[in-house]
């Protein structure tokens, strides 16, 4: 009798407290990332990022005076433990939830944080289908998608080795893998008509052995061999392609290498196209002089020994997001602190900036983020290759337009539209 | 294709085939002797190539010179074998050789599944590379492709060595005599006095360094992560099932097709590389249930 009399008092006072809005103790941001499986290279990184950025914010006073806090949900345990922890989560608080890295994970996660009316915001996952495909209310994109970071990979090899004649491709067999080559191929086809696609090669994800690739790609001797790969994949496939002299015959592009560059070290040569899903790099050129971005380099590297990559400049964006949108929703509410709906209000236009150049969200909630992209160069002072020749592309101008679907639109880019864009050059 | 990709392919199926071969072969072995399914084989292979790569760096960082990175697998294999294997067979196989096959298997399932935990408690998650044993030896150049003599010489020689080693040992020494003879029938080989027992963990310890043996060898050609021992153990058990189970030879002849097979797909038909060797085992296991070496067993009453 008196725990129902309780649970009528509690139900009978809760209309006041969603009115009045109160300031929380504390805002619980629900963070899932890989802890463990392959692509654990990303998630671990990303955690130490995102716990050193909580201590950050609340040590500076929380977001409007409320400390955040940090949940972890491991994505490699399996989607279905992935999903069953999302929803407690949620349903133990959470006010925000930053997921996720994986594609697949975001398309399962997308449709349970609408059905659960809860902020999401995908901070690392590139599928560009998720809002090419869909409308959602709750969903939100801190960074680019797969289709601008593409573009920004063949704007740069166009840019910088604008004679190549052929082609050849080793990408992971699963959805990024051949996602990506879609795009890539489709603004090639585009763009550079009369470059010849040599060969086309899907080795199983996380395989240990490229070799019969390699003798092939030897035999072939392409220009150009793009892969998307990533973790150990990229790194077996680079360490295997240098040990054999492939990388002396072929001028690689590998968008996702800046999170291989040290583990690399010197088996990466001179030369190579690197990418960086975004404007992302331990010695990015705009930010690396600015206080703020030498004070959390420092703090990461004593924190995990090794140097930031780009799951962490995403993990830094995701938070930014959350902190400004609340700001701004705060500021819009005459000070006080706003509800979900006011802070997805003030999502739309909203204007960030973690370690990068500052991202926007745009109407259709993907976020338009600049690109960096570089060329390997070795002999430094450090043990691994840096990037030189470095150019950051304006993110908009490689970023679908609303409402179009990315393999399309890439394709009715015309012959020229790389020197239509906007670039920033820096030799290293 | 022409007369050079054919050698291409061939080169790289044989390189590929001579690895699969040595981690099968310790498998096919454990298997022939004890008839356990051993799951654990794979996170074995695992912690062999680990193993090797720490104590290669361990060796180069003391100032040793290179060449010390060979001595330095055999140490990881047998490492793997005595220190690992050894207390396995004794602590765990030992009680369930009479248990039904299902549980044999969830058993070296869960050990597996421990040693693959285990691996990341003591080398974490990222990749880890150390091929200093594989730039050692350098390049051999052939149809204007490069090939690393590891591969190419060192792993097939090994594999070949290991063949003819293993049919010796079995054939010629008395060691090998009484474990043939306890494979053949164990309560007739007890009878005239062998000692079961000590056979089996000694199978169990050569099986589980060749585990360690195979990880040693790849660990110069490849990231080393978490995961790396499942991939393993599915296309071991591919060569064993296919090469009829306890077949010494026919696993050897299995990995040369299956790796014939897969490189061949490469050079005409990518898309489906991960496809030929499960294409060859259905082909085989369809015309010969037993397997290519595989003897049909009289059922005991």
């Amino acid at each position: 009798m008196k725990k129902l009399l309780m649970a009528t008092a509690a139900c009978a006072l809760l209309p006041f407290a969603a009115f009045a809005q109160d300031k929380p103790e504390k805002l619980q941001i629900g963070v899932t990332s890989f802890l463990t499986g392959p692509a654990s290279v990303f998630g671990v990184p990303a955690k130490a990022a995102a716990e050193i950025l909580a201590e950050d914010i609340n040590a500076a006073g929380g977001i409007q005076g409320v400390p955040v806090e940090l949940t972890f949900i491991d994505e490699g345990a399996g989607t279905e433990v992935l999903t069953t922890e999302y929803r407690r989560i949620v349903e133990s608080g959470a006010d925000v939830m930053l997921a996720a890295i994986s594609s697949g994970n975001c398309k399962t996660l997308a449709p349970l944080a609408e059905d659960l009316k809860v902020i999401n915001i995908m901070w690392d996952c590139g599928t560009q289908k998720i809002f090419e495909e869909d409308d959602y209310n709750y969903v939100f994109r801190s960074g680019a998608h797969a289709g601008t970071e593409m573009l920004a990979a063949v704007a740069y090899l166009l840019k910088t080795k604008p004679d190549f004649k052929t082609i050849a491709v080793v990408n992971q067999d699963y959805a990024w893998g051949r996602d990506s080559w879609d795009i890539f191929s489709a603004a090639l086809t585009a763009l550079r008509p009369d470059v010849e696609v040599v060969g086309e090669f899907f080795p199983k994800f996380g395989s240990a052995d490229f070799s019969t690739e390699i003798s092939r790609l030897q035999a072939l001797q392409p220009d150009v061999i793009l892969s998307t790969s990533w973790g150990g994949d990229l790194d077996t496939f680079v360490q295997q392609a240098s040990q054999r002299g492939l990388t002396n015959n072929s001028t690689f592009v590998l968008p996702l290498a800046e999170s291989s560059l040290e583990r690399l070290g010197s088996a990466l040569p001179s030369g190579h196209i690197v990418g960086a899903r975004g404007d992302h790099y331990w010695d990015h050129p705009e930010r690396r002089d600015d206080a703020d971005f030498q004070a959390f380099m420092a703090k990461f590297e004593e924190k995990t020994g090794a140097k930031a990559i780009y799951p962490v400049f995403h993990m830094s964006q995701g938070m930014a997001a959350i902190q400004a949108a609340y700001d701004a929703a705060a500021a819009a509410n005459g000070g006080d602190w706003p509800n979900e709906d006011q802070v997805i209000a003030a999502m739309a236009g909203l204007e960030f900036q973690g370690l990068g150049r500052p991202v926007t969200l745009r109407e259709d909630h993907q976020g338009i983020e600049a690109q960096l992209m570089g060329t390997s160069v070795q002999g430094g002072e450090l043990p691994f290759a840096t990037l030189e020749n470095m150019m950051i592309f304006d993110g908009a101008e490689l970023t679908t337009p609303v409402g179009q679907e990315s393999v399309a639109w890439v394709g009715t880019l015309q012959p020229g539209w790389v020197d239509t864009l906007t670039v920033e050059t820096f030799e290293n | 294709m022409n007369l050079t990709l054919f050698l291409l392919a061939l080169f790289d199926g044989i390189a590929y085939a001579a690895l699969v071969f040595i981690v099968a072969v310790g498998l096919t072995l454990i298997f022939g002797v004890m008839r356990i399914l051993n799951v654990a084989h794979g996170s074995l292979y695992a912690m062999g190539a680990y193993l090797t790569a720490s104590l290669t760096t361990f060796v180069l960082a003391a100032g040793l010179p290179p060449v010390f990175a060979f001595p330095c697998m055999l140490v990881s294999a047998v490492l793997i074998g005595v220190v690992l294997g050894g207390p396995l067979e004794w602590l765990l196989l030992r009680r369930i050789y009479h248990k039904p096959e299902v549980l044999q298997l969830l058993v070296t399932f869960a050990i597996f599944m421990i040693l693959e935990d285990v691996q990341r408690l003591i080398w974490g998650t990222q990749p880890i590379f150390q091929s200093t044993a594989l730039q050692l030896m350098g390049n051999v150049r052939a149809f204007s492709v490069n090939y690393t003599v590891y591969q190419l010489i060192l792993l097939p020689v090994v594999a070949i060595a290991l063949l003819v080693g293993l049919r010796f040992f079995l054939r010629r020494t008395v060691a090998g005599k009484l474990i043939l003879a306890t494979t053949e029938d164990r309560e007739a080989a007890q009878a005239i006095g062998i000692d079961a027992d000590k056979v089996f963990l000694l199978t169990f310890i050569v099986g589980a360094g060749l585990a360690g043996l195979g990880g040693a060898l790849a660990s110069p050609t490849t990231s080393i992560l978490p995961g790396i021992g499942a991939d393993m153990i599915v296309l071991s058990f591919a060569v064993v099932a296919t090469a009829g189970l306890g077949q010494i030879e026919g696993a050897a002849l299995t990995a040369l097709l299956i790796g014939l097979g897969r490189s061949f797909a490469v050079y005409v038909w990518p898309e489906t590389q991960v496809l030929v060797p499960y294409l060859i085992m259905v082909a085989v296991l369809l015309v010969r249930p037993e397997g290519l070496f595989g003897s049909p067993s009289a059922r005991k009453i």
